[in-house]
């Protein structure tokens, strides 16, 4: 049977051995010199390493267990919000949310501010296609927050369990050293882990959530594949002409990429417009005005449509509402723009990535540093938040169990439960990046009708924002 | 406390009183390394800790009113014999029991210690001791609350003396909870010709089929014995998944929970109402 799981499960039997720095082989007897050993580790203090560590600390299953968070960045006090808004904002699901209100950071969130958000309108620079997404009945399909303030709330949930979690500020891991295969038994079976100012910890379990360019992942020699976008993101605070509603999410794709508008309160957005490098450069060098202009453009400029296009596009849509009545969508306006907020502007380069495996014998990566993915889907975080989700769920079933937490056993269950919901998502992004980065009519017809298909069938249209 | 270090004199094998079987330990001696191998010979062992420990873990609640938030089984005192190398006795010990392990073979002891040496809260809560049952009765009189034997009957020399010590090292109403084979044609074909000679789920020589027992001779064996059996449930191997789940025949393998009656030999109060009122009636019949 050992044959048998080796092969469906097509990796190496054992963790091999690394090269480099390995535990000295000690006996058991020197254990009061060895460094502390906790049950969990997780590398990376992010929202997704936070939520993981705050979420174990949480659960009654862990009660007696020792949990330690590295993190290489300094502790961040938020008494108080500041009145503007930060230009770091995440699209949180209703199932994230679900998961931040487990252990009681969803509160806290709501006690600070958020902005939720009823549909998603979804356009083409170049056909008058689009689709809507709105939930059936009256709940929320998401909310838009600011990464400040989720950071805020997990440091809160975090200290009310201090006494199981302790929380390493300004430490950074510089080396893991692997245990050998469990059953030759001389040398430590623990994971060790060595900071950079020389303190070493030992671990049944290491969760890697040091994002997408994680040293644990690496360290394991785990293989990523990866590909870098020639695109960056431009985000930016934005004030809106007037006051509205404002619940909707706007996405229009251009054809030098997707420009989205987020809404953050009655007046204000956030903007995450992925478009080329180059283009990403002169978005943040013009003056204010300039660039509130490209973004007005942007949304309400019918430059690319072609007769030909909007031709086609219209018959089909016709053909549409013959089967389906209810199929097509009633098309809102975007706000427009006023003014910017001045020094919100930023850029960081785009890519995707995908790692072969998400565990090995004592190893878990979540979050970014198991996949990255383009923001046009508004997926990135929640997507770390659905892995933590299950991996907290099996490693509260092991604790339960009485097994050891670093077995693959439960692991692996873990990672096929995750690879098989996160892989299928990010084709799609990664299609859909590529489908709409192009003006030749072709491609252009078949998003076209492809938005117009989904947004006739409901199945479809909800299953893109469930988390 | 129980002596962690035998004396290098070896006793010599006691004849058919003891429940330990020569033969057997010298099986086990050829793989007393491989136990800790999560995919080697023992994985089926290894993976059946999925469903005996919640039987043995929500059993034991069920019956107690203590509850400790990330340790349920905290303050009972548990006896896991034929230990091996501590395939079950690590999982109760991370759950919050004090557990003595014992094994009459020292190659298993020695790998068992190694083993938990590693993690501190396991090294306080786990006494191994290289021992058979029969040896460690009269120091250990009612000292456990609970009696684990799993995998282990169908390995021993005498099954009745077995059941005796164990009565005799159980405190009164305390569990023991055994997993064995029933011997049956099934059995047969799928615990020995499949399971050891072609599918290789367990080494091959491991089991004898003569010596499997039926569910029926245990539970009177255990009922004759001042038990009282509580529950007997069958289990499954799934070797395409390498998982075990519970399923209602027995023909295969099984799960026995069983109570030791309480003090002065008296099982349950219908019992005592039963003498009383034999006695009474004698009575009566002798004024008549």
């Amino acid at each position: 049977s050992s044959a048998a799981m080796a092969a469906v499960r097509g990796r190496a039997l054992l963790a091999l051995p690394r090269p480099g720095p390995r535990a000295p082989l000690r006996s058991a007897a020197s254990s009061a010199s060895a460094p502390p050993l906790y049950d969990v580790v997780v590398s990376g203090g992010g929202m997704v390493g936070s939520t993981m560590a705050a979420a174990l600390g949480h659960d009654i299953h862990f009660h007696d267990k020792k949990i330690a968070l590295l993190e290489a960045g300094p502790r961040k006090e938020y008494d108080h919000m500041p009145d503007s808004y930060s230009n770091r904002v995440s699209s949180i699901s209703p199932g994230s949310a679900t998961l931040l209100s487990s252990f009681g950071a969803w509160d806290h969130v709501c006690s600070l501010r958020l902005k939720p958000f009823r549909r998603m309108q979804v356009w083409d620079a170049c056909s008058e296609a689009l689709i809507i997404f709105e939930k059936d009945d009256l709940d929320d399909m998401g909310y838009i927050v600011e990464n400040d303030v989720i950071m805020s709330a997990l440091t809160k949930q975090l200290d009310a369990v201090a006494g199981r979690v302790e929380v390493f500020y300004r430490s950074r891991a510089v080396g893991y050293t692997w245990p050998l295969p469990s059953h030759s038994c001389d040398t430590s079976p623990w994971v060790q882990i060595e900071l950079a100012d020389g303190r070493r910890l030992q671990t049944k379990l290491l969760i890697g959530a040091d994002g997408h360019n994680s040293v644990v992942r690496k360290e394991a020699e785990i293989k990523n594949i990866e590909h870098q976008y020639d695109q960056s993101a431009v985000v930016a605070t934005l004030h809106l002409f007037e006051a509205t509603d404002n619940n909707v999410a706007w996405q229009r794709f251009l054809p030098t990429g997707p420009i989205a508008l987020l809404p953050l309160s009655d007046t204000a957005s956030s903007l995450v417009w992925s478009t080329s490098h180059e283009h990403a450069s002169e978005l943040l060098a013009m003056d204010e005005e300039s660039f509130v202009d490209s973004i007005n453009s942007a949304f309400w400029s019918n430059i690319n449509h072609s007769d030909f296009i909007d031709t086609a596009g219209a018959m089909f849509r016709s053909a549409v509402s013959l089967l389906k009545p209810s199929g097509t969508a009633v098309r809102q306006l975007p706000p427009s723009v006023a003014k910017v907020d001045p020094g919100s502007r930023a850029m960081f380069p785009l890519g995707m990535g995908h790692a072969t495996e998400y565990v090995q014998h004592r190893v878990a990566l979540i979050g970014d540093a198991a996949h990255r993915v383009h923001p046009l889907a508004g997926q990135g975080v929640n997507l770390g938040f659905g892995d933590i989700a299950c991996l907290a769920h099996h490693l509260s079933a092991a604790a339960f169990n009485g097994s050891d937490l670093g077995s693959l056993k439960h692991l692996l269950k873990f990672e096929t439960e995750r690879q098989r919901h996160n892989v299928s998502l990010i084709a799609a992004t990664d299609v859909l990046k590529r489908l709409y980065s192009t003006r030749l009519a072709p491609l252009v017809l078949l998003r076209t009708w492809g938005l117009q298909v989904t947004n006739a069938l409901p199945p479809v249209k909800v299953r893109i924002s469930l988390y | 406390q129980l002596s962690l270090f035998r004396l290098t004199v070896k006793r010599p094998v006691r004849t058919s009183h003891s429940s330990v079987d020569s033969k057997e330990m010298k099986k086990f001696q050829l793989l007393a390394h491989k136990w800790w191998d999560e995919e080697g010979e023992y994985s089926a062992l290894h993976s059946m800790n999925d469903i005996r420990v919640p039987f043995i873990r929500d059993t034991l609640l069920s019956m107690s009113s203590n509850y400790h938030l990330g340790n349920p089984l905290s303050g009972m005192k548990i006896l896991d014999v034929g230990c091996g190398g501590g395939l079950l006795s690590e999982p109760l010990g991370r759950l919050g029991a004090s557990v003595t392990g014992i094994d009459p073979l020292e190659d298993n002891i020695r790998t068992a210690e190694r083993h938990k040496s590693f993690d501190p809260v396991l090294a306080e809560r786990i006494q191994y001791k290289s021992s058979s049952l029969e040896e460690i009765v009269e120091e250990s009189m009612e000292t456990f609350n609970v009696i684990v034997a799993s995998e282990v009957v169908e390995h021993v020399a005498d099954l009745e003396t077995f059941i005796r010590c164990c009565s005799q090292v159980l405190k009164p109403e305390g569990s023991l909870f055994i997993t064995t084979i029933n011997k049956t044609q099934l059995s047969y074909v799928l615990g020995i010709v499949v399971a050891e000679k072609i599918m290789g789920i367990v080494p091959e020589g491991t089991h004898e089929w003569e010596k499997f027992v039926p569910p029926e001779e245990l539970e009177h064996l255990l009922e004759s014995n001042g038990f009282s059996v509580k529950t007997v449930n069958g289990m499954l191997y799934n070797p395409l998944s390498g998982s075990w789940s519970w399923m209602e025949s027995t023909s295969l393998n099984y799960a026995v929970h069983a109570v030791k009656s309480g003090a002065q030999g008296q099982s349950d109060s219908t019992d005592v109402l039963s003498e009383m009122d034999s006695q009474q009636r004698s009575a009566t019949a002798g004024t008549a």
